[in-house]
């Protein structure tokens, strides 16, 4: 399991930052998603995998056992989830806006105010 | 309920406020101005708290840290949100005049308090994932600032610092959660506590590796830091001001806090990479700044610059450092804000930033002369100003000879001072082009078109911040000595850990 995730997280990884470095406005913007899906993965890997766990404290105890799977992981990628879908939703808006202003979707020519 | 709640909660009601009233600009202006007035009243009440050396702790519906989030004011955190709200203040009072109505009524004051709400929650939370979420409210109102108005060149900077910043903030959540991982907590007292217990020193020094690098991005520190003089002179003039003093910063006081609290094990290795990229930085910044003519991007290649000298205190790691790059931060943020509000003021005399068109405001403006020297000249480090002191303060860490790195601290204590004196090639340069130099056609400065009442506005915040500047300068002891004490906090954390993970009663 760890080493399947393991793989599927450095795929993610590698198709966003692919599409990152791509020119085009949108592909830069599907990067920036997939980056996040990535970080969540292995915010999910990195908390500690066990499988057929639940995160519940049985009835006659007050502290999680220690085969319980860890419920914090969870609330932070939800969390992250929450973020990174209000920033999509910006980035969205700002690659419109950029798109019609601009006339162009290629980054290469979105030089102008860069320093010389 | 401590002033620390309130410097959450004051903001917060602003923006609120700015964003009910979004049809009426009379209110979103007295908003604007008014949340600024109490946040900086809330910051003095902070400081007044937390100056004796006491460590506030705010735990999040009563959970005991580490189980609850807690929000911390410490000395830094104190004299952090004190600068930023001075900053907040005399932005917003510009703003009055430098924002236009169609920008208001699309939300500038909600965005600016926004801001202000994630700048004032990443200096007080005490969690390092709650850090994370009070950077992506810093950075999403930012991004709005940045592109709000949506010309051309404001675009194409939004696009890089809306796309460097968000690859920045998933490392950031991926160094957490790998931290998580090792340690199983997220708060930082106990990060510092159990970090040394359950995590192979080799894994720590990685982790801050990636923090470092997700927080050196933020900082603008070298080698990440094209994105920032691509983007910083492309929004109206208000925001570049606030973004240049508090963004950064942001950046900056976030290595601080976790370079002093969590990442001590290896300091030769971690500060010493710290003290090479400090050099870097300013190295990079201040020669990036000579070639340049426009106003606003020769001063953002300054900020990067500057954050060089702040990294550099922190490396050095010895008390005195650490405590001369907290009164840097004060210091810089103060003169730095002020001088890219001078830049809007000659743009709008002028009608240009570029720095070959604009002249002759020596004779036109003297009182903006005078205004403009005394930040340029302190940013410079002219005794007596406030600069001067900043820099004295670390270059003297770096040759004392106290700190692990030996020869190496005496060579970039010679690096500062280097880019000490080109930085001061830079002001000159400005001074001699924009005030010294005569009128150029079609640029003459004119003080008709302004009206007297927007004059005011404009030349208070510049004068206020420019007075603040001298009272520095004239009373640096006074400053120093806050410093001192908050660097004494830093690096002996056992106050701020027993503070934050002591069993509520």
């Amino acid at each position: 399991m760890e080493l399947l995730l393991a793989v599927t997280i450095g795929t993610v990884y590698a198709a966003a930052f692919y599409l990152l470095l791509r020119r085009g406005l949108v592909k830069l913007v599907l990067g920036i998603a997939l980056l996040s899906q990535a970080v969540n993965l292995l915010l999910f890997a990195a908390g500690g995998l066990r499988e057929g766990a639940v995160p519940f404290i049985a009835a006659d105890e007050t502290t999680l056992a220690a085969t319980g799977a860890d419920p914090l992981p969870q609330a932070l990628i939800l969390t992250a989830i929450v973020i990174s879908f209000g920033v999509l939703a910006f980035t969205l808006a700002m690659v419109h806006r950029a798109d019609q202003s601009t006339g162009t979707d290629d980054l290469d020519d979105l030089k102008s105010t860069d320093a010389p | 309920m401590n002033a620390v709640t309130f410097a959450i909660l004051t903001p917060l009601v602003a923006a609120t406020l700015c964003m009910l009233t979004l049809r009426s600009g009379v209110a979103q202006r007295l908003f604007g101005v008014g949340g600024m007035a109490v946040l900086l009243l809330v910051a003095v009440r902070l400081m007044s708290e937390v100056a004796d050396g006491s460590v506030l702790v705010v735990r999040f519906g009563d959970w005991p840290a580490p189980f609850g989030i807690v929000l911390v004011g410490d000395l830094l955190s104190g004299i952090m949100v004190l600068v930023s709200a001075i900053i907040g203040l005399a932005v917003a009072v510009y703003s009055l005049a430098d924002i236009d109505a169609r920008r208001e009524r699309f939300g500038y004051y909600t965005f600016l308090h926004f801001m202000m709400l994630g700048v004032c929650g990443s200096f007080l939370t005490g969690d390092i994932f709650n850090m994370f979420v009070w950077f992506e409210v810093m950075l999403i109102s930012s991004f709005v600032l940045m592109s709000l108005g949506g010309e051309r060149p404001q675009m194409e900077g939004a696009v890089k610092y809306v796309t460097l910043n968000l690859i920045s903030s998933s490392l950031f959540l991926a160094a957490c959660g790998i931290l998580y991982g090792q340690t199983g907590t997220l708060n930082m007292a106990d990060l510092a506590v159990r970090s040394r217990e359950y995590m192979r020193p080799e894994l720590l020094t990685m982790t801050a590796m990636l923090f470092l690098v997700a927080f050196g991005l933020k900082a603008a520190m070298f080698p990440l830091f094209f994105w920032l003089p691509a983007s910083y002179h492309t929004p109206p003039v208000a925001v570049s001001a606030v973004f240049a003093g508090l963004l950064t910063k942001v950046g900056v006081y976030a290595l601080i806090r976790t370079f002093t609290l969590i990442f001590t094990n290896d300091v030769v290795f971690t500060h010493g990479l710290l003290l090479g990229l400090a050099g870097a930085t300013m190295i990079a910044g201040v020669l990036g700044a000579m070639i340049q003519f426009d106003f606003r991007r020769l001063l953002s290649f300054h900020i990067v610059s500057q954050i060089g000298y702040m990294v550099l205190g922190l490396a050095l790691f010895t008390p005195l450092a650490v405590a001369a790059t907290v009164f840097y931060i004060f210091h810089h943020i103060v003169v730095k804000a002020n001088l890219f509000l001078i830049s809007g003021i000659t743009a709008r005399y002028g009608g240009t930033f570029d720095l070959k068109k604009l002249g002759g405001f020596y004779a036109a403006l003297p009182l903006l002369a005078l205004l403009f020297f005394i930040p340029a000249m302190s940013l410079g480090g002219i005794p007596p100003l406030s600069g001067f002191f900043a820099k004295f303060g670390i270059v003297k860490a770096g040759l004392a000879g106290d700190t692990v790195f030996g020869g190496w601290a005496v060579v970039l204590a010679v690096v500062a001072l280097a880019v000490g004196l080109l930085t001061l090639f830079s002001m000159t340069k400005i001074w001699a082009e924009v005030f010294w130099k005569a009128p150029t056609e079609g640029h003459v400065p004119h003080g008709g078109a302004i009206p007297a009442g927007e004059k005011f506005l404009l030349f208070a915040p510049v004068a206020a911040l420019a007075a603040l500047t001298l009272a520095i300068s004239f009373f640096p002891q006074y400053f120093f000595d806050f410093a001192a004490r908050a660097a004494e906090q830093l690096l002996h954390p056992e106050t701020y850990i027993k503070a934050v993970l002591e069993p509520v009663p």
